[in-house]
């Protein structure tokens, strides 16, 4: 008896690695602290109220961040051990074994647990305000979203001390991906920590596409949404297509696994290749889903901060439509390598150089708008320049990558690796820290600390060339991709070296921006303005944080960057519109549902990974179960009257 | 029911509710419309499957000898006039008859178990009779997932037919159930055009 569940405990736990025991230790920690101080300050009502039942969108935004800054705190640790690993070749600080198993959560979590949330989080936080909304349009679709991802999320977490991490590379190609080289539990982790927060991602694309098409404040045009949103629509666009074919992908996978199928074996007539070719028609795009908000975040705050009209506008909007049309015909660069053929080959080196067009359009606008503006540098837009000179490195690296010959030598090399974090660092992590530091004031009514901003702002600045410059040379050197050791004699040491150097760097940024905002919670002033930038766009005009309601009557708009126009209506002394008086308020109500039906989801999808029925069929039945209640459940909604909505105006603009 | 919500919430005679809650429910049905563009794109994801692996039938059992082309022209007709039923289904509750229209629904459900056993019992027999699982060859594997994730489709359905139907005899005609009916009865025409699809596709190109 005693022996059986000691052989269970040894297969179950990871063990028999200092990192894991620390790693068991520290969640152990955490959750007694949080039990802990909940617990103290009686805070698990408020906590299940106000937070994890919320439909509202500010605090489902907020949520999203939180979660995501965690994930990048993971990510982050896993991207340091590489690096440390990489600096001495001949230590085996983390074992072959392992290290693959970091690279694939380190891949895993940064674009897909750290990206696209703190991309939602903007999302949640921004659009409704820009749009002049009182919320999106699925309010509990969005609660679900956030919880969905949020237990996915969890559920490829605890990989690393329950069964084991997978360790099949971020896109798990077959067959290491299959049950045939990957016998244990970690690939079935990914598959349904993917597959359940991938649901979330694809729900979350409709519900914005629909905000945003049908929920704008009343005259507002398609021409005249700012920037942001539209890029918020075209990310989305390029969701709902491509994330359909992740899910079906990863399904296979699972049915390859689960029930000895043969989409992508060796034997049984399966093709492998074709995981490729699907993988990629969802994850070539998926970078673009990442990307394009960013550019949106960034014509923002370029405008704001040099007081000028965003130039181009116009063919900024042309920009985004185009690049996420073309960003489905480009998936097949991936492997050039591969023998497709020189015609095909020569077909997607071509429709990827095109998207180059309009992403070049867009730095030339930048460019514009910033000329002859009166540039104020805080630390959003200091952020912004620094995105500009490393995505124009970066896309040129990218241009040469897609020389279809010339791939057969960068293919795999360091010199991809440094070429993508260039574009997914300078482009993604930095735009969205930019949305993070603009909108900031907006979520919480304070800015965060310039000072240490502009530390942080630096370390990672330098701390970005100084790791990935390099890599450039090694790649060209030879050294290739997802190795943990070399030989002394390749000469690779020393840039090695340098790189590792430049991650502490980034790293130490992330921790500055920690302080930040530890700091700034503590002694940052209150924003009563709820316009702290001098913005442009709706957000800007009403108070900060945002009331439930967001709007308390909804604006009338008569022209792009609305909140400018009538700033400066108002300059020349036209007294603002007359306002429409006050009406109750239509409102979703909280629902605790989302939150559960999730953690269902999270149980069978533990029960699947560790092949246990009688968990996984409960849990599938949990997520009926919830289905059928809410579709039963018709008192959904209710009215804030209009007493409460004055007394709650004036206590927030009282003190302006 | 409209009228005691608005009540509850405290919201008098201003008007103002009735229309929100259109408002509410025409969104419900745009987003519908989307969610449809994604499942258009899954099944699509899983027709090209079955094309490339098509012909991989790794020495077992091909098209020519599963299929029995009787049973599937007499689901498919059974699926056609389910659809043709839901229609009227729609058409009896826009002339404000409960009673026609959970009828129709009703009769809607009972051809849409039909074609669900038919389906159930072709694969029985296929697993059973020819030894054709999902894990005899590659072919099988995208046959019986592209197939059965229709059934799958057409199985939630069912459940959530039913589930309105209790709906409808507690709230009768509503702008809620209205809307929901209209939302599953344009589910259930989407999962009859893709039946169509999958008969050419997979049953009539599989014996040609
Ligand atoms: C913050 C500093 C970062 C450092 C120092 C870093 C470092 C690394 C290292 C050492 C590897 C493994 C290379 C190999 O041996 O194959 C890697 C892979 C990868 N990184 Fe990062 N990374 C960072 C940030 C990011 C970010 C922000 C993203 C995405 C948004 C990202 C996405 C990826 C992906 C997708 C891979 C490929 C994983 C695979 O091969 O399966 N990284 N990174
Ligand atoms: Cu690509």
């Amino acid at each position: 008896m005693f022996e059986s569940i000691k052989e269970f405990a040894s297969e179950f736990f990871v063990t028999g690695d200092p990192l894991i025991y620390g790693a068991d230790v520290g969640i152990a920690l955490t959750m007694i602290a949080i039990v802990f101080v909940l617990t103290y300050f009686k805070r698990w009502g408020w906590l299940w109220r106000e937070w994890l039942t919320s439909v509202d969108h500010k605090k489902i935004g907020i949520m999203y961040i939180i979660a995501s800054l965690l994930m990048l705190f993971r990510g982050g640790v896993d991207a340091l051990l590489m690096r440390t690993q990489l600096v001495m070749p001949d230590v085996e600080f983390l074992n072959p074994e392992h290290y693959n198993q970091i690279f694939t959560t380190h891949g895993v979590i940064m674009i897909l647990f750290m990206a696209m949330p703190l991309m939602f989080g903007l999302f949640n936080i921004v659009i409704p305000l820009q749009i002049g909304a009182r919320d999106v349009a699925y309010p509990f679709l969005n609660s679900l979203s956030f919880w969905l991802f949020f237990w996915g999320a969890m559920l490829f977490n605890v990989s690393f001390v329950i069964g084991g991490s997978p360790d099949a590379g971020w896109l798990a190609y077959p067959p290491l991906s299959e049950l045939s080289h990957s016998p244990g539990v970690g690939q079935d982790f990914y598959i349904w920590g993917i597959q359940i927060s991938g649901i979330g991602s694809l729900m979350t694309g409709i519900n914005f596409i629909v905000t945003i098409l049908k929920m704008r404040a009343p005259g507002m045009k398609l021409m005249q949404m700012p920037m942001f949103t539209w890029s918020t629509l075209s990310s989305c666009i390029t969701i709902i297509f491509a994330f359909p074919i992740l899910t079906v992908t990863l399904a296979l996978l699972f049915l390859d696994r689960y029930l000895g199928a043969h989409f992508f074996t060796l034997d049984g007539g399966g093709n492998p290749m074709m995981y490729i070719n699907l993988i990629w028609m969802w994850g070539h795009p998926e970078v673009y889903i990442v990307v394009l908000p960013a550019f949106g975040i960034f014509s923002e705050i370029v405008a704001t901060f040099s007081r000028k009209k965003l130039f181009g506008y116009k063919s900024m909007v042309f920009a985004l439509m185009s690049i996420s049309f073309f960003s489905f015909f480009t998936w097949a660069h991936h492997f050039f390598t591969m023998g497709s053929g020189a015609n095909v080959n020569a077909f997607f080196a071509i429709t990827t150089m095109i998207i180059a067009i309009p992403t070049g359009v867009k730095v030339f606008n930048w460019l514009f708008t910033m000329f002859r503006g009166r540039i104020s540098f805080k630390s959003p837009m200091l952020w912004t320049m620094g995105f500009i000179p490393c995505f124009v490195i970066g896309g040129m690296t990218g241009v040469l990558l897609s020389v279809a010959p010339a791939d057969f030598q960068f293919h795999n090399s360091y010199f991809l690796i440094a070429h993508f974090h260039q574009v997914l660092i300078g482009g993604v992590a930095f735009g969205y820290f930019a949305g993070l530091y603009y909108w900031w004031p907006k979520m919480f009514g304070f800015k965060l600390n310039e000072k240490l901003g502009k530390w942080a702002f630096w370390l990672w600045n330098i701390g970005f060339y100084v790791c990935f410059m390099p890599q450039y040379f090694l790649g060209l050197d030879g050294m290739t991709r997802r190795v943990s050791t070399y030989g002394w004699d390749m000469g690779w040491g020393p840039l090695n070296m340098v790189s590792t150097i430049g991650g502490f760097l980034m790293g130490i940024g992330f921790l500055f921006q920690v302080w930040q905002i530890a700091h700034s919670i503590k002694f940052m002033e209150r924003d009563t303005t709820g316009d702290p930038w001098n913005g442009r766009t709706l957000e800007w005009s009403i108070p900060s944080p945002a009331p439930v309601y967001n709007f308390a009557t909804l604006p009338q708009v008569t022209a792009q960057d609305e909140w400018w126009e009538e700033k400066q209506r108002r300059e020349q002394g036209h007294k603002p519109a007359p306002q429409p008086p006050l009406e109750p308020i239509h409102m979703p109500r909280n629902s605790g549902i989302p939150f559960i039906k999730s953690l269902c989801w999270f149980i069978a999808g533990f029960g699947f990974v560790f092949d246990w029925l009688w968990m996984a069929i409960p849990g599938l039945a949990g997520v009926a179960i919830c289905m059928l209640v809410r579709s039963f459940t018709y008192n959904t909604d209710y009215y804030i009257p209009v007493d409460e909505v004055k007394r709650t105006e004036a206590a927030l603009r009282g003190s302006v | 029911m409209e009228a005691a919500h608005a009540d509850a919430g405290g919201h008098s005679a201003a008007g103002g509710s009735h229309d929100e809650h259109e408002d509410h429910e025409s969104l419900k049905t745009f987003g519908f419309w989307i969610f449809l563009i994604t499942d258009c794109i899954l099944f699509g994801t899983l027709f090209a499957t079955y094309i490339v692996l098509r012909g991989n039938t790794n020495g077992g059992p091909t098209a020519e000898e599963l299929f029995q082309m009787p049973g599937i022209i007499a689901s498919t007709f059974i699926l056609l006039t389910s659809s043709f039923t839901s229609g009227l289904a729609v058409l009896a509750m826009n002339r404000g008859s409960v009673k026609g229209l959970i009828g129709w629904l009703i009769v809607t459900a009972l051809l849409g178990a039909s074609f669900i056993t038919l389906e159930i019992t072709e694969f029985v027999h296929m697993v059973q009779a020819e030894n054709a699982t999902i894990g005899t060859s590659a072919f099988l594997s995208a046959f019986y997932t592209l197939v059965g994730t229709h059934g799958l489709h057409v199985s939630l359905g069912l459940v959530w037919m039913i589930g309105l139907m209790i709906q409808l005899s507690r709230h009768g005609i509503t702008t809620v159930t209205k809307r929901k009916v209209n939302v599953i009865s344009l589910y259930w025409h989407f999962l009859d055009v893709v039946w169509i699809f999958v008969f050419t596709i997979v049953y009539m190109m599989g014996v040609m």
